[in-house]
Formats: C-alpha cells, structure tokens, sequence
C-alpha cells in the first residue's frame, strides 16, 4: 500500500470522459476527482451516465475520450479484471453475483485460497463466514447464492469488493435493496475503509443517505458534468435543483381521504390466507381506491404476502374472494385473470425482458390477459407505448429501444407500466420507487394517489417508511412471516410503524395466538 | 455438494438397471463383463469428461466426433505411411487437435459467436479434412499397438482392464479433481452461471473460453488415439456421430444442459449406463442394436425433464433461507 496520504494528490482522476452509445451521448466530457480517504457520492437523474461513467473507468466500455489516473499515473483498463489489478474495485448496479455458486465461491472466485493448486475449501469457508459476520450475516455459506433473497446477495456482492481490498472501492445503488439495519452495517464499514485512505465512489437515489454518509458530491445530468461540491454546502434543494435542472413540485402532504375509506367498497379480500413455512394465515382487505402499505425489516414476509395474493405461491390455506365472490388464486394466471397485477421487486429476473423493446415490454401483461388470438394491432401498441413512456417520464422516449439498454431507473419504469397498462383492479407493487430518482419518486408517488383516486386498489411494500407514509390509507406490519399488527388514519406515522417493528413481546403474544 | 441429487438419481438408474440385467443374464455380474464394458467405452468416457466441462460453461462441442475420426486418420497416415515413430505422431495430433480447440474458442469469444455454430463448422472442417487425408480405412500394423492392445491388469474373476480403459479411468478422475478442486474448474462454474457477470467479477472470460475447447479438443484427440488402438487403423468415417451419445451421456449425468451445474462422475455414470444398455442388448441377441439408441433417447427424455423440474423447485424463493441474523 503506497499511502502517503497527499490530500492535495486526486487518488483517482478521471479528466474529459466522453462516451456515445450510437447516437445516445450517455457521457460528454465528463471530470470526476476523487480523493484518498474521501466518500464521494455520484448523483443525478436516471439516465444520467453514473453506471456509464463507472463502465468506462473499469474498462468495461471502451470510452471515446478522456483520460483515467489513478495515484497520478494514467491506466485504460479494459476489463474489469484489468481495473481491478490497477486498483479499482466495483460493485456494478445489476450485478447478480453467481446464483449457481456457493456463497462461499462467489466471494472468493479467482482468488480463493490455494494450495498445490488445489482450492482450500474449508479455509475459504471459514473466510466467507468471518467476512459476512462483518456484515452481521450468519448464513451458510456452502449453500448456493441464489438460494437466498436479494438483500444477502446484494450484501454478498458488497463484502466481496471490501474484501478486494483496493485503493478505490465503488458502489453503485448499494442500498437498494437494504433494509436500514443493513445500511447502517454498510456505512459503518465505508467510513472503517475510508479511514484506511481507500476512495469510495457511492451511487444513490436516497438523498437522507447521501448526506449522512458523503463528504462531497458531484452531479451529473443528461450526460454532462453539472457541479461538484462539498456536501455540507449544499442544501438539499440546491442539490435537487442541480439534478434536475428545475425546482421540484412540493409532493409531501397527508392524504386528503382519511377516513373516507370505510365507506369504499371491498375489491378483494383474503381471509386466513397463508402457506405453511411461508406466511402464517392472515386476514387483509383491499378496497377501492385504497392504499395498503406493508412494512417490515428483510425477510419479514412482504414480498411472500405479495406473491400469495397475487398467486404467484399457492396458499395452502384460507379463502380469496374477488369483489365478494369466492374465487381460485393458484398461478399468476388465475391473477391475472382476476384483474391482479404485480410488479416484482427483482426486475432482472422476473420482469424485465432485455431484448425486447420499450413497447414490446409494455404491451406484454395487456397482450397476455387478452389471449393470444385477439393481437394488439401495431397501431394500438404504439398508441399504448407512448401514452406510458410520457405519463413516466421513460427516457430515452424511444419505445423501440431494447429495454436492456435503458438505466436501471427507466427499466422500473417500464415495468410498472406494463401493469398499468392492463387496467387492474389490484396492482401489487414490491418496492416500486427502489433505484428511482428524487423527480421521477415524487411522480410516482404522484401516480399511486391518482390510480387510487380512479378506483384502482393498491397494495406497495416499500423498505421507506416515510413513503409509505405518504400515501397509504393503511399500514400493515410484519414480522417473522406474519402479520402482527394493522394501523390505519392517525396512527400511520414512521414512530407507529418503527415500535410495532420492534415491538418483541407484542409479536411473540400475537404469535402464540396463531 | 453442487449438482448432487442429479447425480444420485443417475447412480440409482444404473445400480438399479444393472440388478435388473443381472437378474435375467447372471452372467452380466462379472468382472469380465464389466471389463469390456470398460473398454468398449473407453473413448466415450474421454470425450464426455472434456465435454463436461464445455456443457457446464454454457456451451457445446458438436466437432468432438470428427476429431476423432481424423485423429485415427492422421494417426494411422503417419505411423504406416509417413513412417513418423507412434510416440511423435501421438504428440503432433495432440498438439494439433488442442490448438484446434484454442481456435474455435477464440473465435466464440472474439465474434462472440454460438458455440453451437463454430462448433458445427470445426465438425465439418475436421471431417472433411480426414477424407481429404484417406477414404479408405488404413489398417495399422505397428508393434506398439499389438503391445498396448495385449496389455492389461487381471481382475478377480478373470476380468481384464485394459490399458484404454485405465487410461480412460485416469482421465475420468483427473477430469474431477480439476472441475471440482481448481479455480480453473470453479471459474467452469461461473461461466455457466452468467458470463457478462462471471466478466464483471474479474474471471478472464476470454482466455477460459479458449482453455475450455482446448480441452476439449486434446481430449477428443486422446480419444482418438485410445479409438485407433481399439479398432487397430484409421477410417474417416469412424465415430460418426459420437458427438451426440456424448452429450446424451453428459445429460443423462446429471449436468444442466444450459450450463452451471454438472459433475465428471455423473458423466462417468452417464457412459455407463449407455454402455449397460448395449451390453444388455448384445446379451439378448435378438434386439436390433438400434434399441440402445431408442433406450439412450427415452433416459434422455426422462433426464431433461427431471432437470427442468429441480430447475424449476430451485427458483422458488426459498423461504427458509431467506432470513439473516440481526
Ligand atoms: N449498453 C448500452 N447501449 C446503449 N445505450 C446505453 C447502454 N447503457 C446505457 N445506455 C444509455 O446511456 C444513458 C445513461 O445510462 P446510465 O445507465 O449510465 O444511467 P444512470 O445514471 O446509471 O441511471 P440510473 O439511475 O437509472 O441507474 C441512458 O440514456 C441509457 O439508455
Ligand atoms: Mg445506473
């Protein structure tokens, strides 16, 4: 390690970066300076180049120009391995890790531990177990990844690049899909890094995360280098205003239809619903033009109670019943049949279709609920595509552009408007504002108020309490794969929400009830 | 361990398939049998081991079986015509068949091709280069190969395993401990897993592509050589079609025809069992020997669709795992 620790010498210095995807100019000579010992946050819109920025300085993208130095001498890396060798080490914002591998190998691949060739497996076990435990995870570590949710591969992927042990470590939308426990662990361990004179680069579309843990900030907007500042110096509305490049609409207000909802009629109900080791039963009604937002740590049981009352696990037990009628929920079909939607929160491997289009990708629930023998004409397609891609904001505004070349940002977006785009009764959404950003959030919340407004009944889980907050008419609490606990009205605040969480002796009396 | 309930349903297959040959042929239960059996599949065992490692990283050797047929080709040539000593012309085609494997490996990840189709054309390149080199089938005489042929280890029972077949065993076991001890055989993995990510986590996707064929290629070779040692000359239409019981016996061991998951011993067993089908049939004496094919097909069926049922079970999200320790 070669830290002499010169604050006034960038540890990595990127001067000039362009980069054009055919006519997309994704980055425009872009400057990005980053010190030893420093948190530096990579802001702006979706679609604004942060991921392509990264790609280019760990040579994943070729770039059209600008140089790339780090400690002062120039590099052009052109994999990820040669950015790694020269000190970079990276957490891309779609990365999977290796469902087929152990936990074990995935945090350990191309450098497990050897000897006579052969790789230790048990003294790489006892590693990947040491490592994780940093991370507050106790898990078992032969078993493969993909056995596991999202936020502990997310964690894994994260413990692999700390572990790389470069001089430069950057993450791009870490926190995504962590809970705050995990965040708080991960926050921890950067500033533990940053201490140790190691850059971090930090991608993030939570604006209270960016500034608990950054030291500086640059933004970038439709490609170009739009100002770098200290954080402590900028206000949070000067920031956005960078972001944007216009002031944003005030969306924060309690809803306006508290208590009106007693009134509203039930769209679906689901009484002593459950699957034995998934979710104990419980008893939820969803009314029109409701809100019900569900809350809950990782693993609490939010997204299996999505798939039950979508049908995308079959419940062992209890009755769903559709507008009052005892219906059949055992496939996505049948909820699909029934006028349900569901937006899961693992976009890649459940919802996005790369190599389709925009378009393609949005008519596909519609055409799918419609049978395969009355077609969409080309006309009514286009006509639905560009409807959604204005209403969300889908940029670039080209339906015939594969959707594996939009941002993370826009690729949500396309997915929520595929389900909107079927006219549902009941749209289930797993975290539908994750890796979205401060304009595009406040439309989508936005958005939820106005379906609900037209009948639409809702159910979002979300890992923000504040948002769910906003605009649910209805919150309901897990824990430990059961409901514990529902607030309604006056008693939806983030404190409400955070005890019946925490709330130990209560959820163990309510679980020796069931 | 990875890929361990295929394998044990194709351990159970063949123990099970063997019981019942045995009970209706007694005589199959013997060291002799299971020597020849050895034998006879000495060559397929080779092949499949290398194409193990293909499959699992997500991709397919059609070009095995002409390598093969050209190995016995050039083998024969050059030891009977172009009077090169055996162990010279064994190390040339070596040589040869690796760098034709490195080759179609390179061009995969430089084009960024299917393997499928580069593979499909190294088929008929190397094909249509044997019948280039002879059409007719070239007997071979040299001393060597009556020695290796009359070698062989005694069995208790009176069983014999012969020098292919022990060569064949130690490339089985050597194939193993590479996929499942080295980071070679650990970076086999990722690659099936996802190349872009197995990319972004730092593996030379590249340089293992070339690596993965390469050994595919020498070992076909290898295979080639054990071919012409069993048959005694070089045709160019010898192993026509092997290609295809190779990866039947890959499939039916358990390995994931889509990549990332597999094992050396399941394809082991996989050769086995194609090679008790034949051996029943020939005991039987009145099947028409198409039958191991039709049997080979239906266990490929049931194989497939076994896999796509775990696949399917895997992808559930797995409840009990999903919790972490606060
Ligand atoms: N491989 C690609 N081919 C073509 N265009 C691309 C490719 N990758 C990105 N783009 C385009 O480049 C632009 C910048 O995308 P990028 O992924 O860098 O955005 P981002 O700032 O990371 O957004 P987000 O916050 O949504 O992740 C977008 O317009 C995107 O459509
Ligand atoms: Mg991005």
């Amino acid at each position: 390690m070669q830290n002499s620790l010169d604050p006034a010498m960038p540890l990595l210095e990127v001067r000039g970066i362009s980069k054009s995807f055919g006519a997309v100019h994704a980055l425009q000579e872009v400057d990005f300076t980053l010190r030893a010992g420093e948190i530096h946050a990579l802001l702006g819109e979706n679609g604004a180049g942060k991921s392509t920025l990264i790609k280019v300085v760990t040579g994943v993208f070729p770039r059209d120009a600008g140089i790339v130095r780090i400690g002062g001498e120039d590099i052009a890396p052109r994999s990820a391995k040669a950015a790694l060798a020269a000190g970079i080490a990276t957490v891309y914002q779609e990365v999977n890790l290796l469902p087929n591998l152990s936990v074990a190998q995935n945090l350990f691949l191309d450098r497990q531990p050897m000897r006579f060739g052969i790789v230790r497996e048990g003294e790489m076990r006892r590693r990947a177990k040491a490592l994780l435990a940093d991370f507050g995870l106790d898990i078992d570590v032969a078993a493969p990844l993909g056995s596991y949710s999202v936020a502990i591969q997310h964690v894994t992927a994260i413990a692999r690049a700390v572990d790389l042990s470069a001089r430069v470590l950057i993450l791009d939308e870490p926190t995504a899909s962590l809970d705050r426990h995990e965040v708080e662990i991960l926050f921890r361990i950067m500033r533990q890094l940053a201490k140790r004179g190691i850059g971090i680069v930090f991608v993030s579309h939570f604006l209270d995360q960016v500034y608990e843990i950054s030291d500086r900030i640059t933004v970038l907007r439709n490609g170009r280098l739009v100002g770098e500042r200290e954080t402590a110096s900028l206000p949070r509305l000067e920031l956005i205003r960078l972001m944007l490049g216009r002031e944003l609409a005030e969306t924060t207000s309690a809803r306006a239809s508290a208590g009106e909802h007693k009134a509203r009629e039930v769209c679906a109900s689901f009484e002593n619903f459950g699957k034995a080791g998934y979710v104990a039963p419980f008893n939820l009604e969803l009314r029109h033009g409701e809100v019900v937002g569900l809350a809950g740590l990782l693993g609490s049981g939010r997204t299996e109670t999505a798939r039950l009352v979508f049908g995308a696990e079959r419940a062992d037990r209890g009755q769903a019943r559709v507008e009052g009628t005892p219906v059949r929920l055992q496939s996505p079909r049948d909820g699909v049949r029934h006028g349900f939607g569901y937006c899961p929160e693992e976009r890649k491997t459940e919802g996005i279709v790369a190599e389709l289009t925009v378009r393609e990708n949005i008519v596909l629930a519609l055409q799918a609920k419609r049978g395969l023998h009355r077609p969409l004409s080309r006309r009514e397609q286009d006509e639905i595509a560009r409807r959604y891609v204005k209403m969300l904001d889908i940029r670039p505004a080209d339906p015939e552009r594969p959707v594996g070349l939009l941002s993370g940002g826009n690729q949500q977006k396309v997915l929520l408007a595929r389900w909107l785009a079927t006219s549902p009764r009941l749209l289930v959404l797993d975290e539908p504002t994750r890796g979205i950003d401060v304009g595009a959030h406040a439309e989508i919340i936005r958005l939820i108020r106005e379906l609900c407004d037209d009948g639409l009944s809702l159910l979002v889980i979300s890992s923000e309490l504040d948002e769910i907050v906003t605009y649910s008419d209805r919150v309901v609490v897990l824990r430990d794969r059961a409901h514990i606990e529902e607030l309604a009205g006056e008693a939806i605040d983030v404190g409400n929400i955070l005890a019946a969480i925490a709330a130990d002796s209560v959820a163990v009396a309510l679980e020796a009830h069931t | 361990m990875r890929g361990l309930p295929p394998v044990l349903i194709t351990a159970i297959v063949l123990v099970t398939g063997f019981a019942a040959c045995a009970m209706q042929f007694p005589n199959i239960a013997s060291t002799r049998v299971v020597g020849n059996l050895l034998t006879d599949n000495a060559f397929l065992g080779i092949v499949a081991t290398g194409m193990t490692f293909v499959i699992i990283s997500g991709g397919i050797d059609l070009s095995v079986g002409s390598v093969i047929g050209f190995t016995t080709v050039f083998v024969a040539l050059a030891i009977e015509r172009w009077g090169v000593p055996p162990p010279v012309a064994f190390v040339a085609i070596l040589v040869l068949s690796a760098a034709f494997g490195a080759a179609m490996g390179a061009v995969i990840h430089i084009f960024d091709l299917p393997p499928f189709i580069v593979t499909l054309a190294g088929m008929f390149l190397a094909r249509g280069a044997s019948f280039l080199l002879s059409t007719e089938s070239v007997p071979i005489t040299a001393p060597v190969y009556s020695t290796v042929s009359d070698f062989a280890l005694r069995m208790p029972g009176g069983g014999r395993l012969t020098a292919i077949a022990i060569i064949m065993l130690v490339i089985v076991i050597g194939g193993a401990l590479l996929l499942h001890l080295t980071r070679f055989g650990a970076n086999v993995y990722a690659l099936g897993g996802s190349r872009a990510t197995a990319s972004l986590m730092g593996v030379a996707v590249g340089k293992m592509t070339v690596k993965i064929y390469m050994l595919s290629s020498l070992l076909a070779g290898i295979a080639g050589i054990v071919f012409s040692f069993y048959t005694s000359a070089g045709y160019s239409l010898s192993a026509v079609g092997v290609e295809l019981d190779t990866i039947a016996a890959v499939v039916i061991g358990g390995t994931l025809l889509t990549g990332g998951q597999g094992s050396v011993i399941g394809t082991f067993l996989g050769v086995l069992i194609q090679g008790m089908i034949q051996t029943y049939i020939n005991f039987d004496g009145t099947l028409s020997s198409w039958w191991t094919k039709i049997a080979t097909g239906v266990l490929l069926f049931a194989f497939i669709a076994l896999q796509q049922a775990l696949v399917a079970l895997a992808r559930r999200p797995a409840a009990k795992r999903a919790g972490a320790a606060p």
